[in-house]
């Protein structure tokens, strides 16, 4: 059975400036151990659709559709119950370390409430387990550290203090919103090394929201592209880097400038990313995309299974795609 | 061979830091942001300057563009020392040297229409030009940046980020400079508005000859818009290479790590490559390391690398390691 199973997941902002659908009909399941990557540009409805999930949205966000955990609806719970779930069950990390801790506490404080709250741990014992914890993430010296404020972490050590964190209870599932976009290039390649080996030890289900095409290829063994709120592929990262059936994902693939090959010109995606205030009544993608024709400017495509692995929404047959 | 249009020669930078929490009367630190880069920069050629965060990129950029003091070492334009040229000169390089900067939205004045932004530096350096021909050289930037002239009354809160950064291009190229220098022009941006800017950015080097310093932490945009690269570490140059022998055939083991670190977008590739990882962090500037600054988190530092700053190495022509250690070493580790 699905760990996380989401149906037809829309999220609606109330703003001054009208209503933001950041979310439209999104569907999807995570099994237990699984490693699922969503990834596209900014207002692509990524990270909301996280946030929906587990009752994080802002305050004039609202969430329709189903959030199924275990097999128990879990969208729009209450706070007092969802938190059972989401620290001893769904832990999230953020994009920057340093908003996402309290800069007046000291680490060892923040870390054993989770424990000493939902564990019912002595503060002892949650010392303890903290600076095993720690230690998993390779933190020198971990025990003299641990009283140390934030602050005096640099980013790399901040969002490994992050993922001790979220991993204390032994979460299912672990969320990344972007974990390494504020990173460097040596630290990130540390980082998504760390949260590799933890899902091997832990067995934990990740699910991985990026734009950066390349930590998914090495780190998630399922992607899903998103653009516009709406789901436009999903398959495994083999299938999807490898044999794109929608043209979003193609453009994107080709956009990105690669280390190992030489190109002239790199192939663009005309235009900008869509405004989100404007409701789409057809393809979110189409003023943009080479391929549209008629039908695309007149309905929403839906979401079709291609096979056993792979779902995508686009009006052209795979075959014109490619 | 002619003089170059730039040469930057032992550059340092230096800020005066005031430790947090100290007394008033404590003397302020030295912070040696940049500690002796050189290079040389021809016409129309495209320099990338990569390193991570701390490393003195932007400082170097704006170093050359005099807008931070150098503490030493001298920046030749055509030949002349920037620290001592008199004033005219000078202003003739303020024209000739543009800069384009990373958050494309904060680089421009919210209040000023986008018409007023682009013509701003020519409205200045050049106050006696008519007003019509101010609005045909805006219109006809605006249009080869890929801007519509119509838009020349907009405010820049009206634009999408990669309209921004093309405002900001097109600000810099209205006196016809000879120089841009691009500071993370495109790290704000996302993934598929990026490709546009750098694919213009290239356009606009070929069409009108301008030589080029593209600053970036990201290794494979670097690679893809330079000619040569030079990698930075903690304010010291390591390595600079050709483009592609630098990703190629990097032989300080910071570019070596660098090149590995950086993720390829293709899963059959990806993982099936080595992937040491570089441990550690950055040391504080404030505090580097003695002898080679990339020591405390070299794979192949030995005893020796404490003692003295490791000195330029010829790996071949054009080619230069500043790593005594693997400088015999000519394996190939790239991607």
């Amino acid at each position: 059975m699905a760990l996380l199973e989401i149906k037809d997941l829309a999220v609606r902002f109330e703003t001054n400036d009208g209503i933001v659908s950041a979310v439209n009909g999104v569907s999807f399941n995570v099994r237990e151990g699984d490693t699922l990557a969503i990834v596209g540009e900014s207002g692509s409805g990524k990270s909301q659709t996280a946030f929906a999930a587990i009752g994080l949205l802002a305050r004039n966000g609202h969430a329709t559709g189903s959030v199924k955990w275990d097999g128990q609806e879990i969208l729009n719970l209450p706070d007092a119950k969802l938190n059972r779930i989401r620290a001893d069950e769904i832990a999230m990390i953020f994009q920057d370390p340093m908003t996402s801790l309290n800069p007046f506490l000291k680490v060892s404080d923040q870390m054993e409430e989770v424990l000493t709250l939902h564990r019912g741990m002595s503060r002892r014992a949650a010392r303890a387990e903290c600076v095993r914890m720690l230690d998993a993430v390779r933190i020198p010296d971990a025990a003299a550290r641990i009283t140390m404020y934030p602050h005096e972490f640099s980013g790399g050590m901040r969002q490994r203090i992050m993922i001790a964190m979220s991993l204390l209870c032994r979460p299912r599932l672990l969320i990344a919103d972007e974990p390494t976009t504020a990173l460097d290039v040596t630290v990130q390649a540390q980082i998504m090394d760390l949260l590799r080996d933890i899902q091997n030890e832990f067995n934990t289900a990740m699910i991985l929201i990026t734009h950066d095409l390349g930590i998914v290829a090495g780190s998630c063994a399922r992607t899903m592209v998103m653009y516009g709120g709406r789901i436009m592929e999903r398959g495994t990262t083999a299938e999807i880097f490898a044999n794109p059936t929608h043209p979003y994902t193609l453009g994107l693939l080709e956009a990105v400038p690669r280390l190992d090959r030489k190109e002239d010109t790199l192939p663009t995606i005309p235009g900008e990313p869509p405004d989100m205030l404007k409701a789409f009544k057809a393809c979110p993608f189409e003023p943009r995309c080479p391929k549209a024709d008629e039908r695309c400017k007149a309905e929403v495509p839906a979401l079709e299974r291609i096979s056993e692995t792979r779902v995508r929404a686009c009006h052209r047959s795979p075959e014109e795609v490619a | 061979m002619s003089t170059p249009l730039l040469k930057v020669e032992d550059l340092r930078v230096t800020f005066n830091i005031r430790p947090r929490g100290a007394w008033p009367w404590t003397p302020s630190l030295p912070l040696h942001a940049v500690g002796g880069v050189s290079f040389e920069l021809e016409k129309g050629e495209t320099l990338g300057i990569v390193g991570e965060s701390g490393s003195g990129k932007s400082t170097v950029a704006r170093a050359i563009i005099n807008t931070v003091p150098a503490a030493g070492g001298r920046v030749l334009w055509k030949g002349d020392d920037l620290l001592q040229m008199e004033p005219q000169k000078r202003r003739a390089h303020r024209q000739a040297a543009q800069m384009v900067f990373q958050d494309p939205l904060a680089a421009l004045n919210p209040r000023m229409k986008v018409g007023e932004i682009i013509a701003e530096p020519l409205t200045t350096h050049a106050p006696g030009t008519p007003k019509a021909e101010v609005k045909r050289r805006v219109g006809e930037l605006m249009e080869r940046v890929g801007l519509l002239p119509n838009q020349i009354n907009r405010y820049p809160h009206e634009f999408s980020g990669g309209q921004c950064q093309r405002i900001g291009i097109a600000r810099a190229l209205i006196l016809n400079p000879e120089l841009v220098i691009c500071d993370e022009p495109v790290s704000a941006l996302d993934v598929s508005v990026q490709a546009q800017v750098i694919n213009l950015l290239s356009e606009l080097q070929r069409d009108l000859g301008l030589s080029l310093i593209f600053i970036a932490h990201d290794l494979s945009v670097v690679k893809h818009i330079s000619d040569r690269i030079l990698v930075m570490y903690l304010g010291r140059v390591m390595e600079t290479a050709d483009a592609d022998t630098l990703i190629e055939r990097p032989v300080h083991p910071y570019t070596r790590s660098l090149v590995q670190a950086v993720p390829i977008p293709d899963p059959v590739v990806e993982l099936a490559r080595a992937h040491p990882v570089l441990e550690g962090d950055l040391p504080s500037p404030l505090n580097p390391p003695s002898g080679c600054v990339f020591r405390t988190r070299c794979p192949v530092a030995q005893a020796g690398c404490a003692g003295d700053k490791p000195g330029p190495q010829e790996i071949a022509p054009g080619h230069v390691s500043y790593c005594p250690i693997t400088a015999g070493e000519r394996e190939t580790t790239g991607a």
